[in-house]
């Protein structure tokens, strides 16, 4: 499958709210880029009246599960859901099979992307060999076939030694390391948060300081070696003060966190509730609190989505069996607007950096922006209009989503990378 | 030890017209303590006393269940619950059978979901199950139309077994409001644990848990329990002592040093037994680690009422299994008159 909507040389968008300024404006993109001034009339006029234009989005975290596992998702799934999303660049993690370990790998998910032609897929390459933790990948050479940054994810390397290894090699290459921070042994077996909620429902926890206590390790690594480092999902408070605390010592930190876990708690999952079984967990809400408190002091750069999809039967079984993650492109910047802007705890602006801009510049992408001479990557949303989510909606292949039946604002409703539709809602008039 | 003269029958039919008082219970499915109101609960144990003078005479039989199916289904090692079960489901004269997770297509690979489908397709009308996960009983329950009693599940609860206790208790001590209860041992572990600090504290005790400091969950202390480590203090003027069961099998590492200290620290000895009331009850839910959590002087103790434990076990999982039925029943009649 293809991108199939209709493409124009030339497309004019009038009467949008321009994201930074909040003015009316009008966009002209010619050869899939902003430009000054079309000089003929456009190929295609649409009237954004009610609409809010950003930046493309960028996702510094995403699952496609693509190669190995397309039963959950494929590229072309997983970048419709992106565009559908507002995203026109998505970074895949590497636990695929075979592992993104290679340049065969790293070429076959771009090109395919490439190709469907939805979103641009920057892929994460995998920082040691089959993530197992014992040597270091070829991060040189897939650094050449376009990955923009390398991570074990899911599957933390546990040694300092071999982490240390790892930053220094792909400082080198321009490329940062993505540190999933758990110590293993601490968060063996554990399913959920270790708390209130564990101990009440009688499950087995992951404590918060495997999470703080890796934090911890990664921003002294890289404050010793002078290499960057970038947290990924950061879900605790201790988490959000080490890498505070990092960064007014000098260090070249950067941290992301996901929406789930400024909108949600452990207490998502009474019920046994598998849809909002994830890792890291959902924690209490006092982390939830000091999450947002990250994003506003600017101690967290980035909203990555960690879109997790997974079939139906890894998530309808009993809750310790579950797989862990959730889908999150489509709800991601909904998310963010009703939960952070809405509220006041961020400006658009501040938020839409953290979806745009910042995970840009962690991933050696062009600066992302409306102005004449960038890429025509961009946005449309509605702030105005409630809809209550509805997974079913989903163009992931996947619907684990935690979300169902929430009323949130700010849904795309025209997605533009490089000047060429990626999704349309059907909702702007053409005139 | 002896015994509280029980109620007697015109006495339970006084409070069953209390105005807090129930007479059905609100699911047909028994899933844990959380679920169950302090009213609830009374239902039960009252039905469950009355149980037990069935078992008192020599044809113990009624026809109560008679037409009804359960299966035992026990995806975990158990002697006492799956028997008692087994053996209730039998004197209220049900249809019953027993499947173990060795012998089941479980070990063949198939899902929880397929393999209770398959129970529940066979006519079976009530479901008692025992699972190694947490919350296996509530995903079954949202799935099927037969109603599922929760026998145990990982580390969540174990309902049956706090309702025989609390009947013990009653036995023993004429109710249980007012009642300090010590629980000791490995709380991190244990489903007894969590189903008698919900049952408990809702009937009016108040509970105390003591264990190693390994073996104490995270923020036990917003469970409604005082949370001790000695074991000593957890002891001091209680009226119940109960034991808890080293789940080695549950343990994941090794959270003692030895059970030659753990004994020493945290097993119940003669100290604790001075240091509770006099006329304090001893009690276990099997099977015990002699030796670990308590002597052998001590199980068998005149203080100890912990067989008394297995008796009652047969008389509440009759009441429970004679209460869900009559809410089936009450559904089926419901459905049928508003057809």
């Amino acid at each position: 499958m293809k991108n199939s909507y209709p493409q124009f040389k030339s497309i004019q968008i009038k009467n949008v709210r321009h994201w930074q300024t909040g003015d009316l404006t009008e966009l002209l993109i010619a050869e899939g880029k902003f430009v000054p001034e079309l000089g003929c009339q456009a190929e295609l006029v649409l009237d954004g009246q009610g609409l809010t234009v950003l930046p493309g989005l960028i996702d510094a975290h995403v699952h496609l599960r693509d190669p190995g596992f397309e039963y959950r998702e494929d590229i072309i799934s997983g970048t419709r859901a992106a565009a559908h999303g507002g995203f026109t660049a998505i970074a895949p993690m590497p636990n695929t099979n075979p592992v993104a370990d290679t340049v065969p790998v790293i070429r076959y998910m771009i090109d395919k992307a490439a190709v469907a032609g939805f979103c641009r897929v920057l892929p994460i390459g995998a920082a040691t060999k089959k993530q197992e933790g014992q040597e270091l990948s070829e991060i040189g050479l897939m650094t050449e076939a376009g990955a923009v940054a390398f991570s074990d994810d899911g599957l933390p390397i546990a040694s300092a030694s071999m982490m240390r290894k790892a930053m220094e090699y792909a400082a080198f290459f321009d490329r940062v390391i993505i540190s999933h921070c758990e110590d293993p042994e601490l968060a063996k077996d554990g399913v959920c948060n270790e708390g209130i909620v564990s101990t009440e429902m009688g499950l087995k926890g992951i404590p918060s300081i495997a999470e703080d206590i890796m934090i911890d390790r990664e921003t002294r690594l890289a404050e010793y070696l002078g290499c960057p480092v970038h947290i990924a999902h950061v879900s605790t408070a201790n988490g959000v003060e080490c890498v505070r605390a990092a960064k007014a010592r000098g260090v070249k930190v950067t941290a992301e966190t996901c929406p789930h876990y400024f909108t949600l708690t452990e207490e998502a999952i009474r019920g046994f509730n598998t849809l909002a079984k994830v890792n890291p967990p959902l924690r209490t809400e006092s982390d939830r609190l000091a999450i947002i408190e990250g994003l506003q002091d600017g101690t967290l750069d980035i909203i990555a989505t960690d879109h997790a999809p997974h079939h139906a039967d890894e998530k309808d079984c009993e809750f310790s069996l579950a797989n862990n993650g959730l889908i999150g492109l489509e709800t991601c910047f909904p998310l963010v607007y009703t939960r952070l802007v809405e509220p006041g705890h961020l400006s658009l602006a501040d938020a839409v950096s953290k979806l745009t801009s910042n995970p840009a510049h962690l991933l050696k992408q062009p600066k992302p922006g409306l102005e004449a001479g960038l890429v025509a990557d961009l946005v449309l949303v509605d702030l105005e209009e409630t809809v209550i989510y509805d997974a079913a909606s989903s163009l992931s292949k996947a619907r684990n989503t935690p979300f169902q039946g929430f009323e949130l604002r700010g849904f795309p409703q025209l997605t533009i990378m490089a000047g060429n539709i990626t999704w349309d809602s059907g909702r702007l008039a053409a005139k | 030890m002896a015994k509280i003269q029980p109620l007697t029958a015109e006495e339970r039919a006084i409070r069953r017209t209390a105005e807090d008082a129930v007479t059905q219970l609100s699911s047909r499915h028994l899933l844990g303590m959380q679920e169950l109101s302090p009213a609830e609960i009374m239902l039960i144990l009252d039905t469950a006393f009355v149980m037990k003078n069935i078992l008192s005479v020599q044809t113990k039989k009624t026809a109560h269940l008679q037409g009804r199916s359960v299966i035992t289904f026990f995806a975990e090692n158990s002697t006492r619950t799956r028997l008692s079960f087994d053996m209730a489901c039998k004197y209220l004269g049900a249809t019953t059978s027993n499947i173990g997770s060795s012998e089941s297509s479980i070990r063949k690979g198939e899902n929880l979901f397929d393999t209770v489908k398959t129970l529940e397709m066979m006519s079976t009308d009530i479901l008692v199950m025992r699972h190694p996960q947490s919350g296996a009983p509530h995903y079954v329950a949202e799935r099927i139309d037969a109603s599922v009693v929760n026998a145990g599940d990982g580390m969540n609860e174990h309902p049956t077994q706090a309702l025989l206790d609390m009947m013990t208790m009653i036995e023993y001590k004429g109710s249980i409001k007012g009642l300090k209860v010590a629980i000791t041992g490995d709380a991190m572990h244990s489903r007894v644990m969590r189903s008698n600090v919900w049952g408990l504290t809702k009937a009016g005790a108040e509970v105390r848990v003591a264990a190693p400091p390994t073996m104490t969950p995270r923020h036990l202390e917003h469970m409604p329990c005082r949370v001790c480590h000695d074991v000593r203090e957890a002891c001091e003027d209680v009226d119940v002592i109960m034991g808890l069961r080293v789940q080695l099998e549950r343990q994941r590492s090794a959270l003692f040093p030895s059970v030659n200290e753990y004994a020493h620290f945290f097993g119940i000895d003669s100290e604790c037994l001075d240091l509770a009331r006099p006329d304090a009850i001893i009690m276990h839910p099997g099977p015990c680690n002699h030796g670990v959590e308590m002597p052998t002087f001590i199980h068998e103790h005149d203080r100890s009422v912990i067989h008394e434990q297995v008796a009652n076990g047969v008389a509440v999982r009759m009441a429970v299994l004679f209460l869900l039925n009559a809410k089936r029943n009450a559904e089926i009649n419901y459905e049928e008159s508003t057809r």
